[in-house]
């Protein structure tokens, strides 16, 4: 029995909306979608799919270097920038692509980030995002940051960003969500839980009950969502932005999700870790299925128009790496001069060495 | 004995020392089950137990004051910190937290404790992943450095490394886990911390150097005895902190001319300290100044060009002849 001044939390039950065969069974918290957007959600979860196969596969050709799979999180991803406006801000994490591109960063761009070309974090003016951050808990604070600029200035815009499971663990997460609590921010922050960070199960990250009740101490609005619920993901940021705008403060969103694939295409071997039988059991959760069956049975959806999605997606790509390719080759002059604004007489010095030194 | 890897022979220090004291433990992000990202510690949890070889969340700040914290209990941690990187975000319970702790109780605690850091380039790996930071070690009173270039050296410093009672920062060159293999001896065996190597004899000129510059400087040292008959000594630093400078000033009264190659940028680093001990040591002894060959002072460069950025063997001779001529 605990005692009264004993702090207690008790277990959180994830929205859910979409059970897996498609059926709505949460009909009261439906996020604001009409059908058009409920179809482009739907289209854009294909492409976002057919995008991850075919980048899997370039990175096996070397075409792309990094490069971390999204598989199995396209609700997560696809759904939580879907209801954000133009003008709110992204901070992601590496493997957060999907968001930003959305969001409007070239396809290209994206390439060349994996690709290790400086020109993939030149983020055009009218796009509200920052280059993915491979500091892991590290973008938790630039949102937080963004935010209170939007605040300063009477903004109705809110900065989201994301981690997974164990970035969760990060002392960046915490002071975040402290700074975000303490300055009642409009910041959304969103942790994937994928089940594993790298190889480590989430049993291993944390004894916290779950991560949404991390926002418990940070003074934050916490709550869990079904991360495979593409229509629970846009209704749990959809309320999360409105309480922003409306000066509400924070909210913390852990989003129970799984990648189908390794962690990264840099030489993981999930079968190290985890199960086939866990696997196929996430699968049969997979964010596009159910979506895909609620559609069909409202007459919304069609497998030809499926499949023009998935040739539309394989198009654009091979469009875009060759864009990527063919993007003029960074140089060490062009980096010692993207240092600073005036580049120093040392550096000038290094750049006339470097050059005089020809071929090397 | 055993023709090993770097990564084999660095695996195979970690399980000697596991074996002969019980308060050596090894943890870090990933290093369990699986034996890390890059399997330095592969089947050592097996072997040993999830109370020696342990999973920890991924925070790296909390895994560095957890090393100390266990230091100060007795216990000899091996922190691995999976990239190098990732440091920035443990930078105070390294630099100040451990490599204080001497110094700040009057020498009632220690902190015997290794952290170990994959580094280095020309693996075109993801931004941070391959960062030379030892600069910024080497500048932190109270840590030792070490930067191996071969296995056989790096399996005995990294015992010499859990058994000092300072705090160590071990790096390990990405591009040396898996590059050759060389003669490692099976059980125990140490080499000194804080004694560089003579890794090529010469007369004519000197490299001071270290980590995967080594071979890049052997290379050229090769090259240019064909090219113009010279002959290069290579001195292999194996340990940036403390520096063996005597090495260095024996081969300098030998040769009378040196260049220092290192991987990492130009300014404020190693590099600068070498020369500036030799100043101290030995400027009456130069018939050139001596020169750095490293790259510029520029963050280290994403993938597509880190190969123009690094020293390469033509580097190297372009700076051997220039003191070769002077
Ligand atoms: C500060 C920091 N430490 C370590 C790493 C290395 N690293 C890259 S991804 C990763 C696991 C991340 O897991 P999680 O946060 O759960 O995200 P997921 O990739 O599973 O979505 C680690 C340890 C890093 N990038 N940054």
């Amino acid at each position: 029995m605990s005692k009264p001044y004993e702090v207690r939390v008790e277990k959180v039950q994830p929205l859910s909306i979409l059970a897996t065969d498609g059926t709505i069974v949460n009909q009261e918290e439906m996020p604001k979608l009409s059908d058009d957007q409920l179809r482009e959600l739907m289209r854009r979860m294909v492409f976002t799919r057919t995008w991850d196969q075919r980048a899997v596969n370039l990175t096996r050709q070397g075409r792309l270097g990094f490069y971390a799979p999204v598989s199995g999180q396209e609700a997560t991803m696809v759904g939580s920038e879907f209801v954000l406006n133009r003008d709110d801000f992204i901070c992601p994490g590496y493997r957060d692509m999907p968001q930003i591109v959305w969001h409007g960063l070239p396809m290209y761009q994206a390439f060349l980030y994996s690709r290790g070309h400086q020109h993939g974090g030149q983020i055009p003016q009218d796009v509200h995002v920052l280059m993915p951050q491979i500091i892991i808990g590290a973008q938790y604070l630039h949102a937080m940051g963004v935010a209170m600029a939007f605040k300063k200035r009477g903004e109705k815009r809110v900065a989201i960003t994301y981690t997974g499971d164990g970035g969760s663990s990060e002392g960046d997460f915490y002071e975040a969500m402290n700074f975000a609590g303490a300055f009642k921010l409009p910041a959304i922050f969103v942790v994937q839980n994928n089940g594993y960070a790298i190889t480590t199960p989430f049993a291993k990250q944390t004894a916290a009950e779950s991560v949404a009740h991390k926002a418990v101490a940070a003074g934050i609005r916490g709550v869990q969502v079904d991360g495979m619920d593409v229509l629970a993901v846009a209704k749990a940021v959809q309320d999360a932005a409105e309480r922003a705008r409306n000066g509400e403060g924070a909210t913390l969103i852990e989003a129970i999700t799984y990648r189908f694939l390794p962690h990264s295409m840099s030489g993981d071997d999930p079968s190290k870790y985890r199960t086939k039988e866990e696997t196929a059991e996430w699968e049969q959760k997979d964010p596009l299925h159910r979506l895909r069956e609620l559609l069909k049975s409202k007459g919304l959806w069609t497998e030809e128009e499926e499949n023009q999605i998935i040739e539309e997606a394989k198009a654009t790509v091979a469009e875009q790496i060759k864009k990527a390719e063919e993007t003029e080759k960074m140089t060490v002059p062009g980096l010692i001069d993207s240092m600073f604004e005036t580049t120093p007489s040392h550096l000038e010095e290094q750049k006339a060495e470097f050059l005089g030194k020809g071929e090397k | 004995m055993a023709q090993m890897t770097m990564i084999q022979a660095i695996k195979d220090a970690m399980r000697v020392e596991l074996q002969r004291d019980p308060n050596v433990l090894l943890f870090g992000e990933d290093v369990g089950k699986v034996g890390g990202v890059f399997r330095a510690t592969e089947g050592l949890q097996a072997e040993f137990g999830e109370e020696r070889v342990f999973d920890t969340p991924l925070a790296e700040s909390a895994i560095g004051g957890l090393a100390v914290g266990l230091a100060v209990q007795g216990f000899r941690p091996v922190a691995e910190i999976q990239f190098v990187g990732f440091i920035f975000e443990a930078m105070d319970q390294i630099c100040v937290q451990a490599a204080r702790l001497r110094y700040r109780s009057g020498g009632r605690y220690q902190a015997p404790i290794v952290f170990r850091t994959p580094f280095g380039g020309g693996v075109k790996a993801a931004e941070l992943h391959t960062d030379p930071l030892e600069g910024l070690m080497v500048q932190t009173p109270g840590i030792k450095v070490i930067v191996p270039s071969n296995p056989y050296d790096a399996k005995g410093l990294l015992i010499s490394a859990i058994r000092d009672n300072d705090p160590v920062f071990f790096m390990e060159h990405l591009n040396l886990y898996r590059s050759f293999r060389a003669e490692v001896p099976e059980g125990e065996y140490t080499v000194p911390i804080g004694k560089a190597n003579v890794v090529r004899e010469g007369k004519d000129v000197t490299i001071i150097t270290y980590g995967a510059m080594v071979h890049t400087s052997l290379k050229a040292a090769e090259e240019i005895e064909k090219q113009r008959g010279v002959k290069v000594e290579v001195i292999d630093l194996r340990t940036l902190m403390p520096l063996d400078i005597d090495t260095i000033v024996e081969s300098i009264k030998k040769t009378n001319r040196a260049i220092v190659v290192q991987e990492a940028q130009k300014s404020a680093g190693v590099a600068a300290e070498v020369i500036a001990q030799i100043n101290e040591k030995a400027i009456l002894h130069l018939e050139a100044p001596v020169l750095r060959v490293a790259p510029p002072d520029t963050v280290y460069p994403f993938a597509q060009i880190e190969d123009q950025w690094l020293p390469s063997p033509a580097s190297v001779i372009a700076g051997l002849n220039k003191v070769l001529d002077f």
